[in-house]
C-alpha cells in the first residue's frame, strides 16, 4: 500500500515562495468561476479544495493548514451569493485535517493522494452540507450518485494536479 | 488551564478559528434579512478575479470575431439572402403586431391599466460564474460604472435569466432565476394563473403555489406577472414540461427556460422602467384605421394646374412606385384595407379585391416603409379600369382598379392630400 506510517523526523517538509502561495490558489479560483461557466461539467470539480489539500499536506503544519483552508474557502464564499463562510469552514476542517494527516503519514505517490482525496472530499461534503443546512437554512439535497461521481473525479484529478504543483515545492 | 491550551494549541487554534466564521455567518444570515452591505472581501476577491476573466472573454470574443467576420466567409452570401427574405416577413408581422399594440394600447386607456416601459437597458457579457454548482450567479462585465444597481433584471432576447445581487466597481453578480434562492412572479400565458417561479437545488425550475384543480398541458408558456415588483410583465420565462401533483393540494410544475441559462453569452440589465398611466392623446383618438392608412402605398401630391377631370387618370406610376413588397401587394390593396375607410376617404379611388385569397388581412399588411423587392407593373387595359399586377408567392395575380374620382373639395386646395385609396369591401 503507498501509504506508510512514518516519524515525523523522516517526512520532509516543503515550503513555497509567496507568488506561487498567492498565485496558485488565485489561479484555482479564476478557472472554477471561469470553466464552470464555459464547460458547465467543470462544476463537478473543486479546484480551490484540492489546492488546499495540496498545500496542507506539503507543508505538515496544521495551523498553516487550517488557515490556508480557511483563506481559500472565504475566497471561494466571495464568489457565492451565500454568507461567507460556508465553504470557509468545510475547507478549514479539510486543511487542518489533511495537514494533521500529513504529519503522520507519507501521502507522495499517486495511490495515496487519489484516497487521501477521496477521503477528504467526502468530509468537505459532510462539513458543508451540516453548515449550509444547519447554520444557513439552505435547502440542500444530498445526492448519493452524483457526490460519488464528484469525490471520483476530484480524485483523479488531484493526482495530476498534484503531480503539477511538486514542481514548485521547496525543500526547507 | 494555560498548559492546556498550551499543549493543545492547534486544536484550540482551529476551535478559535472555526468560531469567528460561525459567528461571522450568523450576522450575516441575519444582515441578509435586514440591510446587506457587501463585505470587503468580496470586493477584493471579485477585483482579482474578473479583470482575468474580462481580459478572456475579451481575447475570445477578438478571436472569434476575427476568424467569423474576416476569414471564414463560407455561406455567408447564402445567409445574407435568406436573412433578406427573413426581413421582410418580419416586416409584415411587425405591422400586425403593431396594430395589436395599438389596440391593447387604446383598451389599457379605457380600462386605466398602467404600462410598463423599459426605458432603459444595459448590454453586458457574461464573463463568469460562482464556480459552484449550489450557487448558480454569473458575473457580468458592467458594474457601478453603468450605472447598475442590486434587484435590476437581467434578461436576453429569449427571457428572463435573473437579477443582480451585487453591484462591483467594474462588475456585477447575477442570481439565475434557477438558483434556489430565487424567486418571481410568473403567469401561464393560457389560463392566467400566477403561481410563484422558483429555482431547485438541481437547477431546475418551478412554478409553484398553483392549485392541483387547475389544467395545465405541458408546453403552455409562462411568463413573468410582474408581482414581485422586479421583471416587468409579460416577458418570457420558459414553457411547462411536467405537472404532477405536489404537496399541500398544489400543482408540482417543471419549466423549461426559455433563455438558456447554461450558455449565457450577453444579456440585457433592465436600469429603467417606467410606469404610467397611457395618455389619451396618445392613441385614444386614433383608431386603428388611421394608423393603417398611413401605411398604405399613397398617391403623391397632384400639381395644382392639373385640369379637374385629370383625377379620372389611374396613378400609373404612382402606383409601381409606391407599391409595398410584390408579394404582398396585391393584399395590401385590397384584403388589408380596414373597412373603416371607405367613411373617411371620400375621394379615394377605388379599388377592387383581386380574387386571391387573403388568410388573414392584418397579417398581410405592409409598413410604408416595405421597399419594393420586385417588380410590379400597372397597365391599362382600356377598359377605364387599371390593373396592377403583381408577383406573390405563389402567381401572378392581377388587381383591376377603379380610375381616381376627384371631389371639388380636394382638387379646389392644391395644398390637401390625395387621399388613400380605398377599397372594394367584398
Amino acid at each position: 500500500m503507498p501509504i506508510t506510517y512514518t516519524s515525523g523526523e523522516q517526512i520532509e517538509v516543503y515550503r513555497f515562495n509567496l507568488p506561487i502561495t498567492v498565485l496558485v490558489p488565485l489561479l484555482a479560483l479564476f478557472l472554477q468561476a471561469f470553466l464552470s461557466w464555459k464547460l458547465p461539467f467543470f462544476s463537478i470539480f473543486d479546484l480551490p479544495l484540492l489546492v488546499v489539500i495540496f498545500f496542507a499536506v506539503a507543508r505538515r503544519s496544521q495551523v498553516g493548514g487550517m488557515l490556508t483552508g480557511s483563506i481559500i474557502g472565504l475566497l471561494q464564499d466571495s464568489l457565492t451569493q451565500l454568507p461567507l463562510g460556508v465553504y470557509g469552514i468545510a475547507n478549514t476542517v479539510v486543511g487542518y485535517g489533511a495537514s494533521s494527516l500529513g504529519v503522520r503519514l507519507d501521502v507522495e505517490n499517486a495511490g495515496a493522494r487519489f484516497l487521501v482525496t477521496l477521503f477528504f472530499f467526502a468530509v468537505h461534503e459532510i462539513v458543508y452540507f451540516s453548515v449550509a443546512r444547519g447554520l444557513v437554512r439552505l435547502d440542500l439535497r444530498w445526492n448519493w450518485p452524483h457526490e460519488i461521481a464528484a469525490a471520483f473525479a476530484n480524485a483523479v484529478l488531484a493526482v495530476l494536479l498534484f503531480a503539477m504543483l511538486d514542481r514548485f515545492k521547496q525543500r526547507t | 488551564m494555560e498548559n492546556l491550551l498550551t499543549r493543545y494549541r492547534n486544536v484550540s487554534i482551529l476551535v478559535g478559528v472555526l468560531f469567528a466564521q460561525i459567528l461571522g455567518l450568523a450576522i450575516q444570515v441575519r444582515r441578509v434579512k435586514e440591510n446587506e452591505s457587501t463585505l470587503l472581501i468580496r470586493v477584493w476577491t471579485v477585483t482579482a478575479i474578473t479583470p482575468l476573466e474580462k481580459g478572456i472573454v475579451g481575447l475570445e470574443s477578438g478571436m472569434g470575431n476575427l476568424w467569423h467576420n474576416y476569414l471564414y466567409l463560407r455561406g455567408v452570401r447564402k445567409e445574407n439572402r435568406e436573412l433578406k427574405e427573413e426581413i421582410q416577413q418580419l416586416r409584415l408581422n411587425e405591422v400586425r403586431i403593431s396594430e395589436d399594440a395599438q389596440q391593447a394600447h387604446r383598451l389599457q386607456v379605457l380600462l386605466g391599466f398602467k404600462e410598463q416601459y423599459l426605458s432603459k437597458t444595459v448590454a453586458a457579457q457574461v464573463i463568469g460564474s460562482g464556480g459552484s454548482d449550489r450557487s448558480r450567479v454569473v458575473f457580468i462585465d458592467k458594474g457601478e460604472d453603468a450605472k447598475l444597481l442590486a434587484e435590476m433584471p437581467v434578461i436576453t432576447a429569449d427571457g428572463i435569466v435573473g437579477k443582480v445581487v451585487r453591484v462591483f466597481a467594474h462588475s456585477a453578480q447575477v442570481l439565475l432565476v434557477n438558483d434556489e434562492n430565487s424567486g418571481a412572479g410568473a403567469i401561464l400565458e393560457k389560463s392566467r394563473l400566477q403561481g410563484i417561479l422558483k429555482g431547485t437545488p438541481v437547477g431546475g425550475l418551478i412554478l409553484d403555489k398553483v392549485m392541483s384543480d387547475e389544467q395545465i398541458q405541458p408546453g403552455d408558456r409562462v411568463l413573468t406577472s410582474g408581482g414581485d415588483g422586479i421583471f416587468p410583465k409579460g416577458m418570457p420565462v420558459g414553457t411547462v414540461t411536467q405537472v404532477s401533483k405536489g404537496k399541500d393540494s398544489f400543482l408540482n410544475i417543471r419549466i423549461k427556460p426559455a433563455a438558456d441559462l447554461s450558455k449565457l453569452e450577453e444579456v440585457l440589465v433592465i436600469t429603467k422602467q417606467e410606469e404610467k398611466e397611457p395618455a389619451v392623446a396618445d392613441a385614444g383618438n386614433e383608431r386603428a384605421s388611421d394608423i393603417l392608412s398611413r401605411r398604405l402605398p399613397s398617391v403623391p401630391d397632384q400639381p395644382p394646374a392639373a385640369p379637374a377631370h385629370s383625377g379620372a387618370v389611374a396613378p400609373k406610376t404612382n402606383a409601381t412606385t409606391a407599391l409595398p413588397s410584390a408579394s404582398t401587394a396585391a393584399h395590401s390593396f385590397a384584403g388589408a384595407q380596414p373597412a373603416s375607410l371607405a367613411g373617411s376617404a371620400t375621394t379615394a379611388p377605388k379599388l377592387s379585391a383581386p380574387k386571391t385569397a387573403v388568410p388573414n388581412p392584418r397579417a398581410t399588411q405592409p409598413p410604408a416603409n416595405v421597399p419594393v423587392s420586385a417588380p410590379s407593373t400597372t397597365e391599362n387595359p382600356g377598359n377605364g379600369q387599371t390593373v396592377v399586377k403583381t408577383i406573390t408567392d405563389d402567381a401572378t395575380t392581377s388587381v383591376p382598379v377603379k380610375p381616381i374620382v376627384k371631389s371639388p373639395a380636394s382638387s379646389a386646395n392644391p395644398q390637401s392630400k390625395p387621399t388613400q385609396p380605398e377599397s372594394d369591401q367584398q
